[in-house]
């Protein structure tokens, strides 16, 4: 077993990135993930690491050097939150369409108007279209982990593609806990050396990067793009179970919390679903069969894998930290389309029922009274009271 | 044409040269026509053009690849010509 240590999330995912080595990081600072990169900036100087840095004038140019790099045959990494991941948005179509494998921390942080610089999922489910993978982490040893993953899932030769490591700001990128490295031998070993696929600077095989793909070609590419978010599921899968081997701690597409037995669920992601749990338990305490289920794997979506999971309820709140303004929450979305696979589509009456909650905007806190107003409801609902509202605001004054 | 699952993920070309199969004359909505008794050789037609479409051989102007001129005119501004008579004129595609 690795070292056990108290750290902020930052640091913990720093020191991901350092022990996977990478040949590039491009750069820019933005609260709350400038952490991260700062403290990479230190192993570079102090020559903890072979990285080749490249301090960007901003998160637009910062994705279009790792691009570049990635495109030349490296392994690189970068990091942003909010407006920087905002002001990348054409160029992380580009990446992952290029089938390009950059690892990118995304510290979630609300996007402006007005400013703020605290956590929601605003930024990242902002970029959910993008064509990158999605790996959401509940802590500092999940978004550790997470991130060590990542570069298996996305460097695979099935896939090649980015991947998006989320954790919640400040709540999680500030906060010091409790966490346990691996050694950096074993995420050496586990990651195993970059394998260049078309390497641009193999300047014995001329090759192109970024043509012209006009009406007679794009939906063919798109096609095959969509087929290879298809094997993500697996690959990320078998990346977990050899996790597993390595550290004894298990990750799937999703956390299942006291769910099998539940009749009520709320589905939760990140820092909240910690807060959650200690709900689950108390309401269990009364005799109130409560559950959770907190998606990890948000891009590619598990739709099958959830509506399993979730379908025997009598009723589910999707809590979502984000707003599609004129539309529901981005993961009530998923939710009931999912949902709607299983159990409404010609199998008859839909269940179960849903409710869909907004909550925890530019960093409100998320109290216990919230998971709790949220459970009683649903407990009213699974015993017959009517859905009043299906999506609602939580923890606002009214 | 190729299906799907017979391409490139990433649309990573991997020959060199390829651009030269994909002919792009059809674009052109003006033509360059060469008057070969105004043309004094100094091949700045060839320098200027964005493409490959001026054809020269053996160091002299013969002519133009119509494959690859878009008919941007580039060569016709640029023409010198002998005594103010331009030896490249741009008229109208299908005149």
């Amino acid at each position: 077993m690795g070292k056990i240590a108290a750290v902020t999330g930052n640091e913990a995912v720093a020191n991901a990135l350092r022990q996977a080595n990478p040949d590039v990081c491009s750069l820019y600072p933005i609260t709350p993930q400038t952490d991260i990169v700062q403290r990479f900036a230190s192993y570079v100087s102090n020559g903890q690491v072979d990285t080749e840095l490249i301090n960007a004038e901003s998160e637009h140019s910062s994705m279009s050097a790792a691009i570049g790099a990635s495109a030349a045959g490296g392994r690189v990494v970068t990091a942003t939150s909010s407006q920087g991941l905002a002001l990348m948005w054409e160029m992380l179509h580009i990446a992952s369409a290029t089938n390009l494998p950059i690892i990118m921390p995304l510290v979630n942080r609300a996007l402006s108007a007005p400013l703020n610089i605290h956590g929601d999922h605003s930024d990242g489910m902002g970029a959910r279209d993008t064509g990158w993978i999605q790996l959401w982490s509940e802590n500092a040893q999940e978004a550790y982990d997470n991130t060590v993953q990542a570069f298996r899932i996305g460097e695979h030769k099935d896939l090649r593609l980015p991947v998006m490591v989320c954790m919640d700001g400040f709540i999680i990128s500030h906060s010091i806990e409790r966490i346990e490295y691996l050694e950096d031998k074993q995420v050496k070993d586990f990651i195993g050396e970059f394998v260049n696929v078309n390497p641009l600077l193999d300047l014995e095989h001329p090759k192109s990067y970024g043509p012209l793909i006009l009406t007679d070609l794009y939906m063919e590419f798109k096609r095959l793009q969509h087929e290879i978010m298809g094997r993500v599921k697996k690959v990320v899968l078998d990346v977990a179970e050899d996790f597993y081997k390595l550290s004894g701690r298990r990750y799937g597409l999703f956390e299942s919390y006291r769910l099998e037995d539940a009749e009520i669920g709320m589905v939760v992601l990140n820092s909240a679903a910690g807060t959650s749990k200690d709900v689950v338990d108390a309401f269990r305490d009364k005799g109130i069969r409560a559950g959770l289920l907190k998606p990890r794997l948000f891009r590619p979506f598990p739709y099958t894998e959830i509506a399993d999971a979730l379908k025997h309820l009598k009723a589910v709140c999707v809590m979502d930290r984000a707003d599609s303004y004129g539309g529901y929450g981005p993961m009530f979305m998923e939710i009931s389309s999912a949902l709607y696979q299983v159990t409404g589509n010609g199998s008859g009456v839909a269940k179960p029922k849903l409710i869909n909650k907004i909550y925890g905007l530019g960093g409100r806190d998320y109290m216990p009274e919230q998971a709790e107003q949220v459970f009683t409801e649903l407990d009213a609902i699974a015993k017959g009271a009517p859905v009043k509202l299906v999506k609602d605001y939580i923890g606002v004054r009214e | 044409m190729k299906k799907w699952k017979e391409l490139v993920p990433g649309a990573v070309v991997l020959e060199a040269g390829s651009s030269e199969k994909f002919k792009t004359g059809s674009w052109r909505s003006f033509k360059p026509r060469w008057i070969e008794e105004n043309c004094i050789q100094c091949l700045f037609c060839w320098l200027y053009c964005p493409d490959m479409a001026v054809k020269v051989v053996e160091g002299k102007m013969t002519g133009f690849d119509y494959d690859y001129c878009k008919g941007c005119g580039v060569c016709a501004r640029e023409c010198p010509g002998k005594k103010g008579q331009k030896a490249i004129v741009m008229e109208p595609e299908g005149k």
